[in-house]
């Protein structure tokens, strides 16, 4: 107890010796707040009490706003505010009066407006800064009360912007002698750092000294902290694993006062909470595992009392041992524990035993083989939240092999439902295995219909999408992918017949989907019939509007095998073409527009076949499907108003920059011009449609933008694609169906592992149960003995083939050719195509990357403007400038209309494979390949054989003309030393590593390998050699993307080499690479520059130093800046110069440099959010350097 | 972290509320109808641990409760707590205020939801648990409140206000019960 409260105390009378019962006692029946709790007790309706509350808000207005009402009847008044803020009605003018009072009233009026503070204010509610002041003062006091309660408001809610002020103060307080202070001020910095981390920084030695205070209180406190650092980054505390050990030895060991036995368990929460920490610092780790093995056994033994508090430490030791590196032992006895946490009659230790198991399973699946029978037991517990643990269990161990049952089982659960959440996380299990394991089209077919009807308007819309995608996209078999879409109308068909009333949007939109794009690959049916339902859905007043329009573009699909008669429905296709016709007339004055248009649309397609066939050709092959988001067939007509006079569009966020640069002040460098004409407009927003509609020349980039811009919500799938870059009739079907076949593995042979009677449902008959029990088990658990974690989830499959493997994700994603799904890492790619292409033609071949598919923006723009024969210069390096790159731009037109190479032509559609990278297959006898993206030097030079560079220190003919660094020493030993030279490509940094044999005999199986995570690296050629001839040279060849910005990468790797008759070598390679290597000018006009800068959001500003003060500053800072970082100078305007940067042939980012009190004022804007401070960083050195 | 801590009765009605987590008053609102929802239709002999309300943190989020005869005790945590420990927590907590009011009763916590908050306060601060060692909670808890007498204690009205509060006709309870009905039983100590 302090002194100060115990001054207190001594100065109370004897008589107030009264105890908190009779505190109770203050409220007399006539108080406000007893009045206001019973009237509100006695009332039988909400509205009643909405109409007292209002009244009763009324009063205290009146109140708290009367000058007369002393503290203490502000604190009463508090307290009723806070009870109707609970019930639910907002009482915000008492807000600042709560504030008032935590400054102004005594202790125990302060404790009320403190709490009132907490409960009614959020972290960013602007009268919290007014409780700033308060707290600080609270904090100097010496009543220890104020300080406890100041501690208090601070760890629950503290504008987060005001921390530095009281920072030094709770610091301090992490000395102070009261242990409940160092406590609180340790929860409160623990808060400082949930909401800044970076203001507390500074003080992690202190957290460490509150993790070895002698009050346990105190170091408990500290533990919040550590759990939530090393949750972050476990690295950076493995030193700490010793003393965390140490602590809980202490604590098991009992060493702690009794006081903090908790039904003579010593201080189990602190135990929970370090064996959470120790299992985040020892996953991964052999080591700093190792020092736990024993505190843990410790720990196991030492839980024996049966009772819930020691449940909760064994289930924590369970979960550490098996998140630790494993031990047998333990593993045996974490193991054991499970076993008791399953069989416990007592409910919690049941749930928690599944969750145990659902957590190990995937290590251990023998142990849930163990509990088999209980865990069927506890599919058919009362409790549902024991069932969906099982479930969720169950799905854990789905294997093809029992996927039938366990998806049976999760569907009679989905049935009995009511509860929304799990509803919808069980119907996206449900999807995933029926997608992964399915054993048949009927069932998967059938499993996905019930899917549909349970999850109805709840679950989430991908599932729908990605089955449609998935049948769309088919699999490897053309005649599996048959099947299964017959399968898929013919169910829908006797679906629709039989009652759709009650099918959910959701599904009928799939339905008519599948129907429309399919329903002819079924001979017998007739497309009237289908045309009829479909018909007969959107005269239902229950079906939704966007589902009307799903329907309406599935009766466009099929109105041409109604009109058109093809084949057996020839009699009744009058009777189609009459429906239709129909359908249109009826909806095409309808009142909802979309369903207007479509209708006018079908009216149209029905009356042509011809353009029918055009617009909505039948089976198109997916993939090959173009949308074209960039409008580019709006051209003609957009530079036709253009030249009458329209102003060029400008984006929303322009024309608000615009129109607040009209209102206030110009705090912009530039005067906005907006000159009318195409060159400049065409570089005005990467976003506008002018701009994106001239790279449109690019399908593949086309494409991809929306993707890459993030747009992704953009849902493609399952939508028909009608508008392409030759307006609204695309659709360039490529026809080469039976390439899918070429390019397809042998299918994998089906296996139906039905289990004869195993998949019988458990019969109801008691006397059969435990045999029916049985055999559920067996066909649960099948699988799982055998070869146990093997087929396990998140594992590699088991060795029974994923049936609905989706295309893209495997071939596809490996040839990269009609990915309009950016999500695959080109890296990835790249990988596949050096694996692939080594496999096929021996460890020598060099391999060509072209320009990837990021590169674009201002690329594609400068091919765009060559071709419109408009004016605006080239961007290019300098080096490669002097060579005379106007005559041949480095262009990927080029690329598109080279032949494809081999390489290429088992891929369906060559245009669209420059969305991710050209192969081309130059065997080193052959004639040198012409990689497309070679810049222009090569035009000059005839291409050469790379592998034969004449001398030593010579780079490869079609690189010696770019900018380049000198060849430095990597490493050496005594046989082989390597070198390397970066050389500035415009659209990467080439990595040139000379080999050089040093020693008298050649060298055999050189290899190089080399990576870095931060870039996109990709092998030239001659990473392989067969043999490097002694005293010879040779060079590889990498070419570096950098996509994302980062100050500085390092690139990692190896040489391995043999001698002819010795042993292998390698040699360790690494090189730092600075952001600097991957700048490249942008050349740009100033007006283009004004634009670009007005339509750019990442803002940075920063004040350099400036060079040569005397003179002329700002040239001479910039030159030396242009020089070192390659900028390009736009203009210099006085005392002001505008440079453009971008990163290789992504992002721009633009500065503007202002000579302002002797230091340059630079001011840094780049779509790319790292991209300026990045840049900022190396402008400060190349500054500072000189 | 705890991300809520709410007290209601069997009706549903709001005794205490705590969040830790910023939401708005009708969401809030919200949570407490759909927790109250969730939990009221529970067995006594199933679980104490309820997954997946969509409202809070999605699957991140469970509750655990308590329930005690008039009252719901729901603590809305995310993964980082121990589902057990956490029970024990409420244990802790209702015992500790039974320490402090004497034979705890909802009405203790409507007249005094300020000192329920303090208590709370000593117990779990920002969403973390502060002390779990009750001597200790009911140490400040009371170093806090001899504060409060030296300033109040003089016009501390005589005891018979409290049963005349705890007489008092609250329709949510049949007319007929005596006071010890609606005391809170603190359950016994042995595992449940």
């Amino acid at each position: 107890m302090s002194d100060v409260v115990e001054r207190t105390l001594t100065a109370l009378p004897g008589l107030l010796s009264l105890d908190l019962q009779t505190g109770a006692g203050k409220l007399s029946s006539t108080s406000k707040l007893g009045n206001l709790i019973r009237s509100i007790t006695e009332l039988t309706s909400k509205h009643d009490e909405e109409k007292l509350i209002k009244r009763e808000l009324a009063a205290i207005k009146e109140q708290v706003s009367s000058p007369n009402t002393t503290m203490r009847q502000m604190k009463e008044t508090m307290v009723r505010s806070i009870y109707c803020e609970m019930l639910g009605y907002e009482a915000d003018f008492t807000y600042i009066h709560a504030i008032k009072l935590a400054q102004q009233g005594s202790v125990l009026e302060k404790r009320v407006g403190y709490l009132a503070v907490s409960l009614f204010l959020n972290e960013n509610h602007e009268l919290l800064l007014l409780l700033v002041n308060t707290v600080l003062k609270d904090l100097q006091s010496t009543n220890l009360i104020e300080v406890c309660m100041a501690l208090t408001v601070v760890s629950q809610i503290f504008p987060r912007d005001m921390i530095p002020a009281i920072l030094p103060l709770v610091e301090e307080k992490l000395n102070h002698p009261k242990e409940i202070i160092r406590r609180k001020a340790v929860q409160a910095l623990h808060k400082f750092y949930l909401i800044a981390p970076n203001q507390v920084q500074h003080i992690h030695s202190k957290f460490r000294k509150a993790l070895c205070d002698k009050d346990p209180g105190v170091m408990a406190a500290s533990l919040h902290i550590y759990l939530q650092m090393i949750k972050e980054s476990a690295d950076s505390y493995r030193d700490l694993a010793g003393s965390f050990v140490t602590i809980l030895k202490q604590v098991v060991g009992g060493k702690l006062p009794v006081d903090y036995n908790y039904h003579s368990v010593p201080a189990p929460w602190v135990q929970i909470q370090l064996l959470r920490i120790l299992a985040l610092l020892g996953k991964d780790d052999q080591s700093t595992s190792e020092l736990m093995y024993d505190v843990l056994d410790e720990s196991i033994r030492r839980a024996e009392i049966n009772h819930n508090i020691t449940y909760a430490i064994l289930f924590e030791c369970v979960k550490t041992i098996y998140t630790i590196h494993p031990k047998e032992e333990l593993l045996e006895k974490a193991a054991k524990c499970i076993g008791n946490f399953v069989l416990s009659p007592k409910i919690n230790l049941k749930y928690l035993g599944l969750k145990a198991l659902t957590y190990v399973v995937q290590q251990d699946a023998n142990l849930a083989l163990q509990h088999q029978m209980t865990i069927i037991e506890c599919l058919d517990h009362s409790d549902i939240i024991i069932k969906r643990e099982t479930l969720e269990l169950l799905f854990r161990i789905t294997n093809a092999q029992n996927v039938t049952v366990i998806v049976e089982k999760m569907l009679d659960f989905l049935r009995l439902c009511h509860e929304d959440y799990a509803i919808i996380d069980l119907v996206a299990k449900v999807a995933e295995l029926a997608e992964k394991y399915a054993p048949d089209n009927r069932w998967f077919i059938e499993t996905m219909s019930t899917i549909f009807t349970v999850g109805g308007e709840l679950m989430q819309p991908d599932i729908p999408s990605n089955f449609l995608r998935l049948l769309a996209e088919g699999s490897d078999s053309v005649e599996d992918d048959r099947l299964l879409r017959t399968y898929a109308v013919d169910s829908y068909v006797s679906l629709l017949q039989t009652n759709p009333t009650k099918l959910p949007q959701r599904f009928l939109q799939v339905i008519s989907w599948v129907l429309g794009e399919y329903s002819h690959l079924v001979d017998d049916l007739s497309p009237c019939l289908v045309i009829d339902l479909l018909v007969r859905l959107l005269e239902r007043p229950a079906v939704a509007s966007d589902t009307r329009s799903w329907v309406m573009t599935a009766v466009g699909k099929l109105s041409t095998g109604a009109g058109g008669g093809t084949g057996a429905g020839g009699g009744t296709a009058e009777g189609g073409a009459g429906l239709v016709q129909r359908v249109s007339q009826q909806h095409s004055s309808s009142l909802d527009t979309q369903l207007r248009q479509q209708a006018l649309e079908l009216q149209l397609l029905s009356q042509d076949p011809e353009l029918h066939t055009r617009v909505l050709p039948r089976g198109a092959v997916w993939g090959s499907l173009e949308v074209d988001s960039s409008l580019s067939f709006l051209d003609g007509f957009v530079s036709e108003a253009l030249a009458r006079g329209a102003a060029p569009y400008k984006p929303p966020h322009q024309r608000q920059e615009e129109l607040r640069q009209e209102k206030a002040l110009s705090l912009e460098p530039y005067a906005l011009s907006l000159p009318i004409s195409l060159s400049s407009c065409s570089i005005a927003d990467r976003q506008s449609p002018t701009l994106l509609s001239i790279s449109s020349g690019l399908s593949g980039n086309s494409t991809e933008l929306p993707h890459r811009a993030g747009s992704g919500s953009l849902k493609l799938e399952g939508v028909k694609r009608v508008w392409g870059k030759d307006g609204y009739l695309p659709q360039r079907e490529v026809p080469e169906g039976p390439s899918i076949l070429q390019e397809a593995s042998a299918p994998a042979p089906q296996t139906f592992p039905q289990q004869g009677g195993a998949l019988t449902p458990p019969s109801a008959d008691p006397s059969e149960e435990d045999r029916d029990k049985q055999q559920l088990a067996s066909s649960l658990f099948v699988g799982l003995s055998s070869h146990n974690s093997t087929c396990l989830m998140g594992k590699p499959e088991a060795p029974v083939p994923q049936r609905f493997r989706r295309k893209h994700k495997n071939t596809d994603s490996a040839s990269a050719s009609s990915s309009s799904d950016s999500s695959h890492s080109p890296h990835d790619a790249a990988n596949h195509f050096l694996y692939s292409s080594l496999l096929e033609e021996g460890p020598a071949s060099p391999i060509m990357l072209a320009q990837n598919s990021l590169a674009p923006p201002k690329r594609t723009e400068a091919n765009g403007t060559h071709t419109r024969g408009d004016t605006p210069v080239l961007p290019t390096a300098n080096g490669v400038a002097e060579v005379g790159d106007q005559e041949a731009p480095p262009s990927l037109t080029m690329a598109n209309e080279e032949a494809p190479s081999p390489g290429v032509g088992r891929h369906r559609d060559p245009p669209l494979l420059m969305g991710g990278m050209k192969l081309v297959q130059p065997c080193p006898p052959h004639p040198a390949p012409r990689a497309s993206t070679q810049s222009s030097a090569e035009g000059a030079d005839p291409p050469q054989l790379p592998e034969l560079p004449p001398e030593p220190d010579h780079l490869p003919p079609e690189l010696r003309n770019l900018p380049h660094s000198d060849m430095a020493p990597l490493a050496s030993d005594q046989s082989l030393s390597l070198s390397c030279c970066r050389v500035h490509r415009e659209d990467a940094l080439v990595l040139v590593l000379q080999m050089s044999n040093a020693c008298g005999a050649a060298l055999l199986d050189v290899s190089v390998e080399l990576q870095c995570h931060e870039l996109k690296v990709a092998s030239l050629r001659g990473n392989a050699l067969e043999s490097l001839p002694a005293q010879s040279v040779r060079v590889c060849w990498y070419t570096l993307l950098m996509e994302a910005p980062h100050t500085h990468v390092m690139v990692t790797g190896s040489v391995s080499y043999r001698e002819e008759s010795g042993p292998s070598h390698a040699l360790e390679i690494s090189s730092k690479l600075s952001l600097a290597d991957f700048l490249r000018p942008l050349v740009l006009s100033t007006e283009e520059y004004g634009k670009l800068w007005l339509s750019l959001s990442q803002d940075v500003k920063q004040n350099l130093t400036l060079l040569d003060p005397d003179g002329d500053p700002l040239c001479s800072s910039l030159s030396v800046l242009k020089d070192k970082l390659q900028l390009h100078v736009v203009d210099i305007i006085g005392s002001e110069g505008i440079v453009a940067c971008k990163l290789l042939q992504g992002a721009p980012c633009l500065l503007h440099c202002r000579v302002h009190a002797g230091a340059l004022a630079v001011w840094l804007r780049s779509p790319v959010p790292g991209l300026p401070d990045c840049l900022l960083y190396h402008l400060q050195r190349a500054l500072q350097e000189r | 972290m705890i991300k809520a801590i709410l007290i209601f009765n069997n009706h549903g009605k709001p005794r205490l509320i705590r969040f830790y987590q910023y939401f708005a008053e009708d969401m809030q609102q919200q949570i407490i109808r759909e927790t109250f929802h969730l939990v009221s239709k529970r067995d006594d002999n199933v679980c104490n641990f309820l997954e997946g309300g969509s409202l809070i943190g999605g699957s991140d989020y469970k509750l655990i409760y308590r329930h005690y005869a008039t009252l719901y005790f729901v603590f809305c945590v995310d993964s980082s707590e121990s589902e057990l420990g956490i029970l024990d927590l409420i244990q802790v907590f209702v015992e500790t205020l039974d320490k402090c009011f004497e034979n705890v009763c909802e009405l203790d916590l409507i007249f005094h939801m300020d000192k329920v908050h303090c208590i709370l306060q000593e117990v779990v601060m920002g969403g973390m648990v502060l002390e779990t060692n009750m001597n200790e909670i009911v140490a400040q808890v009371e170093m806090q409140n001899r504060m409060e007498k030296s300033e109040g204690g003089l016009s501390a009205a005589p005891a018979r206000a409290v049963s005349a509060v705890k007489n008092m006709n609250l329709p949510e309870m049949p007319r007929n019960i005596n006071i010890g009905d609606i005391n809170i039983k603190v359950p016994s100590l042995s595992p449940f």
